[in-house]
């Protein structure tokens, strides 16, 4: 499936048998994080989640590929991702439970605020890469989108603005099939998504998202690209989502369970379980170990969701402007004289 | 010091801007070669270069966005949008981002950038150039809203956007840019955002202008000295914030008010004037506050643009209805 991926430099990228005992131990550890979050949905301990179960290959592929100064301009549904480019997962429960902090990467950490409104972090993307153009930074971004993304205006202006002024950027693609229910054949008359590309100059390479290597050479090419003045790459990986587009959605009712069970088939954990077996470097032992410990981590995360500190009232107010105007000051202090400031009570 | 237009005075404040800073830098389209359709950025690209005066392609939201990953990066941007008419492409990235990302972020990212955009009917345009939406963003959290009036404000007040760190819409009245001259300071200064001036001292009646309108309403004024009523003119310069104070206290002092504004009357800034003043200075009103606006239907194409945006005539109406209570 993918193609223009240089054979010479994709064997230079493959990665070490240990490396990939890593990606699994992600790829399950995003699995489980994924499952119980929708769990904790179910049970009231957080609010709408959107679940990413099917596209971990996709996810941890990329997040490997890619180095720590590179920034990341997320959707909602690439916490995956995020957690391979070092996204404390605490933090993610705490944006599904509505929390401030959820927002937050922390210092170090390049990773952008998390954009709701469809393909609208693809220009932000464009001119974080512009900026790092401008000032001779080593740095890769990532911006990235889903299939439905890609009817939106904005897909458009960020493909042409990167095209025309040559920027170290990359749209990652996860085409999953559906925008919540509207398949890819509604969503556009084009065969792939990768083809798109070329309208705007820009190279387009398209990748089975469910093999966790191809993603990781795909983006590990566009971006040593990028890094050498190549310029950017839409990269579609080609995935399925297993589940709904939201809790607050049901997938059942626009696709069909074979279709679903086909594509199970192809799960990305399962493929490179088989590999890890094939080499001789898995064991069913160490298969269960890799889950208890994915749980333990999990947990943690969920207990130090669950037992953060009430929000400071402040919050609502204190980030608003960088310099509070008048009347805001004035209203925080009507909310301070009615509910008080919150945290720690 | 020399004597400018108001485009002159803000071509002036981005050359100081971006000779004292090299974070700035202008984008937007035919900013560049062509120094931009007003002529805002004459001589910028041949002083500063391809690099930091721009041109994007024709693309509001990819202007906008683009803007937003520059400024959370720590460059200073102006992108230009070539007529407030042509905002609306970009208003997602506007509201959905510019304005909520130091929010959202709770502070890790700030997005500073001065959105400029010229406002306002009178010139003449086709359809759809001549807009006045600056209720929409005012009403919008996150960002400032400015609106000079005069070349030595336009240029005080872009300086001191640029020096903000928050976002703000520039909206620039492009039916006076050529209008008149004044003096205007060499080298750097700013006029403060959040403050309203009083240009002209009255006792009768307090109007509230800005922008376009406030040189038609200091006509109105003239003319209702004619009647024997002493207008005081308040210029607000800055749309968000408004200054409170200085509406208060001048309304405190005449005891009447009216807002003029070019946008639609109905649920436009005089709107939120008029509430302002009853939550503050309501035992000091001697008349119900008066609204003169724009009718509410949209921009006219320029054979009627004249009868749209209130002319003296209608500020006077106005005035008198507000005397005559």
């Amino acid at each position: 499936m993918m193609n223009r991926i240089d054979q010479e430099q994709a064997d230079a990228n493959t990665v070490s048998t240990d490396q990939l005992i890593d990606m699994y131990r992600w790829m399950i550890t995003v699995r489980h994080f994924d499952r119980r979050a929708v769990h904790l949905q179910r049970s009231g301990r957080i609010g709408t989640y959107a679940p990413l179960e099917g596209q971990e290959a996709a996810q941890v592929g990329c997040g490997f590929a890619l180095e720590k100064r590179d920034w990341l301009f997320p959707t909602y549904r690439e916490h995956g991702v995020s957690m391979v480019h070092g996204l404390p997962m605490a933090t993610i429960f705490l944006y599904w439970n509505g929390r401030p902090e959820g927002c937050i990467s922390p210092r170090g950490v390049n990773i952008f605020p998390i954009a709701v409104p469809i393909a609208t972090q693809l220009p932000h993307a464009v001119g974080a890469a512009w900026a790092s153009k401008l000032r001779g930074e080593d740095t890769v971004t990532v911006g990235f989108l889903g299939d439905g993304a890609t009817s939106e205006g904005d897909f458009h202006e960020a493909m042409n603005f990167a095209g025309v002024f040559k920027l170290p950027v990359l749209f990652f693609c996860q085409n999953n099939g559906y925008a919540i229910s509207v398949p890819l054949a509604k969503q556009t008359a084009t065969e792939t998504i990768a083809e798109k590309a070329a309208a705007y100059g820009v190279e387009g390479i398209r990748v089975d998202g469910n093999d966790v290597l191809a993603v990781y050479e795909a983006v590990k090419w566009a971006a040593d690209k990028a890094r050498s003045g190549g310029g950017p790459t839409l990269i579609e990986a080609v995935t399925y989502r297993f589940g709904s587009h939201t809790t607050a959605d049901d997938h059942t009712r626009y696709r069909a369970s074979d279709e679903v069970e086909a594509w199970r088939e192809k799960d990305g954990i399962e493929r490179l379980r088989r590999t890890l077996v094939e080499r001789g470097v898995w064991s069913d032992e160490l298969e269960s170990d890799a889950w208890e410990r994915a749980d333990r981590t999990v947990q943690r995360a969920i207990d130090e969701m669950l037992s953060a500190p009430p929000v400071d009232h402040n919050r609502l107010f204190d980030y608003a402007y960088a310099k509070l105007p008048q009347q805001l000051q004035d209203q925080r202090e009507e909310m301070r004289t009615l509910y008080g400031d919150g945290g720690g009570k | 010091m020399a004597r400018l237009n108001l485009i002159q005075a803000i071509t002036d404040g981005l050359r100081v801007a971006m000779r004292e800073d090299e974070r700035v830098l202008v984008l937007g389209e035919d900013v560049g070669v062509n120094g931009g359709v007003f002529r805002a950025t004459e001589g910028l690209q041949a002083e500063f270069g391809s690099e930091r005066v721009v041109d994007t392609p024709l693309a509001e939201a990819g202007i906008i966005g683009a803007s937003v990953g520059l400024a959370v990066q720590g460059m200073r941007p102006v992108p230009e949008l070539q007529f407030a008419g042509f905002i609306y492409p970009a208003v997602e990235q506007i509201v959905c981002h510019v304005s909520r990302v130091r929010m959202r972020s709770q502070g890790r990212f700030s997005c500073p950038m001065v959105i400029r955009a010229p406002y306002g009917g009178g010139i003449r345009a086709p359809e759809l150039h001549g807009d006045s939406p600056e209720a929409f963003f005012v009403h919008q959290p996150g960002l400032q809203v400015v609106c000079p009036s005069s070349p030595y404000d336009a240029k005080g007040l872009l300086l001191a956007a640029l020096e903000a760190d928050d976002p703000v819409i520039f909206f620039e009245p492009m039916r006076i840019y050529r209008a008149f001259k004044e003096e205007v300071p060499d080298g750097h200064y700013t006029v403060p955002i959040g403050q309203a001036k009083v240009v002209r001292a009255g006792t009768h009646l307090s109007l509230f202008a800005w922008g376009t309108m406030l040189r038609v309403s200091l006509e109105a004024a003239e003319l209702a000295k004619q009647q024997g009523w002493e207008v005081e003119v308040v210029d607000l310069r800055t749309l968000s914030p408004l200054d409170r104070d200085t509406i208060l206290a001048s309304v405190e002092k005449t005891g009447r008010a009216l807002v003029v504004h070019e946008a639609p009357k109905t649920a436009g800034l005089g709107a939120e004037i008029v509430a302002l003043i009853n939550e503050g200075a309501l035992l000091s009103l001697e008349a119900p506050v008066g609204r003169v606006g724009g009718y509410d239907v949209p921009q006219p194409l320029f054979a009627l643009e004249d009868l749209h945006a209130p002319d003296a005539l209608r500020i006077m109406h106005g005035i008198a209805n507000v005397m005559n209570f």
